[in-house]
């Protein structure tokens, strides 16, 4: 067999919003850049995202990006940098008026301007009244967002290798990115992509929870990928579980459905946000949410039958509004549960939807790793941006419309620091043979005959110990029996074989190579989150109820060698304005 | 339930067959559930499919002679045997697995993008929610392909017929108040095949799973051209 083998200047790994706003930046360039995606773009996940995109416009009310800011750094429990995150909401504007330029369909005010609609853990004033500030295409943004990109992609004729999967990074002796080992899914064929710049944008890994609102797809490639490649993931112990989950399925309902007006109850007919969050009540931040749900249940409130899930009530803004505003959840909830929520209330439960962690990065989109002369050097040749990548602007726990503004954000900067880093690194690098090699022992690993354990037998284990030892609530023992457990279970990653080993189009291959990546980003999460001794935004710990700023204001970074832990502080001081010190947070 | 699935792997089958399946269908259990489970008891089955909630258009297949996306499908609604294929009409690669090429090309065709000759405002470029009402209905295609693979006038020529759902989304840039390239996308569409081989047969507004109506769109486009033509 020959490797077939080609030279880009840039390769840009993931074809959702991140990696495609990207891509249009380069587009005008005279480069050559390569856009590699498992699926055929418009089918990334950014499709699924529903409720909007934050935007200080004031469209409704006043507002600035400082309270927007302020709201985010509140949100990531300060555990965000605050460089980025001033960065990001101040770029926020820019963008989503480029957005609408691109075409965009947003749905429109009566004055004719971009629709805004209140969202979770938003205010004005830093921290007073409801702020109006998620741009949304009723409640299918995400798709609207992710189809326009395609096109604009279209327009200025970027190169797609479209289902072809990333086996893993090549490197040359120093560490530094060289390109990609991928495969061609519908030929099987190995092929070595050599790129000046490399970016990794390949999304979430909420496959790795049994209940999910994230499609098959998002199996923590890139970011298994970065691990294997010697660069560490930070804070990964942060995993968003959304509120409203359709209860025992798992697939998302708009946050949207609470911004419009909708709300909570539990068996009795309670409001019982109220209790939880006095002021912000059912618009209180996603980790708060969440964990009121599951207390709710625990404490024999929850409905249904097995008394395992709540409610949540839309039927009081009227049809007409549920089919404006919430023409997309409806269809899902009279699909799946059988029920018309401009009529009846849907069931709902938490459902693991968002991983604030992944590859530490910088507001450039550079990929940065402790090294020689401190935490934060840069690798060369390596960039990360969305949702497999941290800024972090999430922090510890991710506000509503800020995902679909990150990837929008730091795509774009990627694309373009990318220009920058070419001009001063004119020629490809030398790819290391160890390196490569080391990628193509991968992708022949599930070409070993015999019977051993199937991949969807080890996957399903993966699935249940994660959500059973990694869920809303963790304690020293049900984490440690979790990491245990998952440990066990990549000793006997060995074992697994494929019984199907053809070439053509084999999917079974492709689901054994995500589950390695499912086991290395699983490991990341127990073993960052059985460390962090406190409770911060979405890592909740009833044996460290507090947050604790002295000993955990820090980022955890994860490497794989060794499971080992290192920490880094936290970017206290923004770009232009003064820092937001911690305070009590409270909703 | 008793099914029957199309298998063909050009690796190792001489010819396509179809094999047989008995699957225990529990109540709201979609189309797609019934093909994982046919994938766990043989991972050599090939099919696409990602989102699971109808929004990323991945796992459109053929049932019972029509199309349909298998994540928001009931299976309990066919009638037995369950006779899955793959979508009519394209070339197959592996089981339901299909090549979609003149599919995305016929996207690509008409120019998906907004076309806009006046130089960009500083904010946002206003639109009443009237106008924008007038997108509902063609902007939430997911590109699933169930309409288009169902229309023979695509099937005979899917290189020179557009297909409902390229049209469809020629219609939705037409219809954008924001879109300055009326005439010349009016222009591009003219000719024998490109959009005047629809006969309005009308088998994509079946098949559309989000309830969208190509033929409509089609309808209007012929319109413009009409007044065009005046």
């Amino acid at each position: 067999m020959t490797l077939i083998r080609k030279n880009f200047d840039v390769l840009i790994i993931g074809a959702g919003g991140a990696g495609l706003n990207a891509a249009v930046q380069l587009a005008g360039a005279d480069l050559r850049v390569a856009v590699v995606s498992k699926v055929f773009p418009t089918r990334s996940h950014t499709v699924a995202a529903q409720g909007g995109v934050n935007a200080a416009l004031g469209n409704v009310d006043e507002d600035k990006w400082h309270w927007h800011m302020f709201d985010t750094v509140k949100g990531s429990d300060y555990l965000g940098d605050q460089d980025a995150i001033e960065f990001m909401c101040r770029e926020a504007i820019p963008t989503v008026y480029e957005l609408e330029h691109n075409g965009v369909p947003f749905s429109r005010l009566d004055n004719g301007r971009i629709y805004q609609r209140p969202f979770g853990g938003q205010s004005r004033h830093f921290g007073k009244e409801q702020a109006t500030r998620t741009c949304a295409a009723a409640d299918r943004t995400g798709h609207a967002i992710l189809h326009t990109l395609y096109q604009q992609n279209l327009k200025a004729r970027s190169h797609f290798f479209t289902e072809y999967f990333a086996i893993d990074l090549l490197q040359d002796q120093e560490g530094g990115v060289t390109g990609a080992l991928v495969m061609d899914i519908s030929s099987g064929e190995p092929m070595v992509l050599n790129a000046r710049a490399t970016l990794l944008a390949t999304g979430g890994c909420g496959q790795v929870f049994r209940t999910t609102s994230n499609a098959h797809i998002n199996t923590g490639d890139g970011m298994a990928m970065a691990l294997r490649a010697g660069v560490p993931l930070q804070d990964m112990e942060f995993f968003q579980f959304h509120p409203t989950g359709v209860a025992g399925r798992g697939m998302l309902i708009t946050e949207a459905s609470r911004g419009e007006g909708g709300y909570l109850i539990n068996k009795e007919g309670e409001r019982f946000m109220e209790r939880y969050a006095p002021s912000a009540k059912d618009l209180a931040s996603r980790d708060v949410v969440a964990r009121a749900i599951v207390t709710e249940v625990r404490e024999g409130r929850g409905c249904g039958p097995n008394g395992d899930h709540v409610l949540l009530k839309v039927d009081h803004l009227g049809e007409e509004t549920v089919a404006r505003r919430l023409p997309g959840i409806r269809e899902t909830s009279k699909i799946f549960v059988g029920i018309d929520p401009a009529f009846e209330p849907i069931p709902v439960y938490p459902t693991a939807h968002y991983v604030m962690g992944g590859i530490p990065s910088d507001r450039f989109g550079r990929v940065v790793a402790p090294a020689r002369h401190g935490p934060e050097e840069v690798v060369p040749g390596l960039y990360a941006a969305g949702e497999c990548a941290c800024v972090s602007v999430h922090g510890a726990n991710r506000l509503g419309g800020n995902s679909l503004l990150d990837i929008l954000v730091f795509g774009r900067l990627s694309g373009l620091d990318i220009l920058d880093y070419l001009e001063e690194h004119p020629r490809h690098g030398q790819t290391d043979s160890a390196s490569e090699e080391k990628a193509m022992a991968r992708f022949q690993r599930f070409d070993r005959e015999g019977d051993g354990i199937p991949v969807a037998e080890l996957r399903a284990e993966l699935q249940k110990v994660m959500e059973d030892h990694a869920g809303v609530f963790r304690t020293e023992e049900i984490m440690q029996e979790g990491l245990d457990r998952m440990r066990s279970i990549r000793d006997r990653l060995d074992e697994v074989r494929l019984k199907d080993r053809s070439r053509t189009f084999n999917t079974a291959r492709v689901e054994a190579f995500e589950l390695e990546n499912l086991v290395d980003v699983g490991l990341s999460i127990v073993t960052s989150a059985l460390h962090r001794q406190e409770s911060r935004g979405a890592h909740s710990r009833p044996d460290f109820p507090e947050r604790d700023d002295r000993n955990w204001m820090r980022h955890s970074l994860y490497f794989l060698e060794d499971d080992r832990l290192d920490y880094k502080p936290v970017r206290t001081r923004p770009l232009s304005v003064d820092s937001f010190p911690p305070k009590e947070r409270v909703y | 339930m008793h099914f029957e699935v199309y298998r063909y792997n050009p690796d190792t089958d001489a010819e396509p067959t179809m094999q047989a399946f008995d699957v225990e269908v529990e109540r709201g259990m979609m189309l797609r559930d019934v093909l994982l489970q046919i994938k766990e008891k043989d991972e050599s089955f090939a099919f696409r499919h990602s989102c699971g909630e109808g929004v990323c258009g991945s796992d459109g297949v053929n049932v019972n002679g029509s199309n349909h996306l298998a994540c928001i499908t009931p299976v309990a609604e066919f009638r037995e045997p369950v006779v899955i294929r793959p979508f009519p009409g394209r070339p197959v690669i592996r089981d339901l697995v299909v090549d979609m090429s003149d599919f995305y090309a016929q996207y690509q065709a008409v120019d998906p993008w907004l076309k806009r000759k006046d130089p960009v405002p500083e904010q946002e470029s206003l639109q009443t929610p009237e106008q924008r009402a007038r997108l509902d209905g063609l902007w939430e295609c997911i590109m699933c392909g169930c309409c288009s693979t169902s229309c023979p006038s695509f099937w005979w020529n899917p290189d020179k017929f557009l297909g409902p759902q390229a049209l469809l989304t020629a219609w939705r840039f037409l219809a954008d108040s924001r879109d300055q390239g009326g005439e010349e996308r009016l222009d591009a569409l003219d000719g024998p095949y490109k959009l005047f081989r629809c006969h309005t047969i009308m088998n994509c507004v079946e098949a559309c799973p989000k309830h969208l109506n190509p033929t409509e769109a089609i309808g209007h486009i012929r319109n413009l051209m009409l007044k065009k033509s005046v």
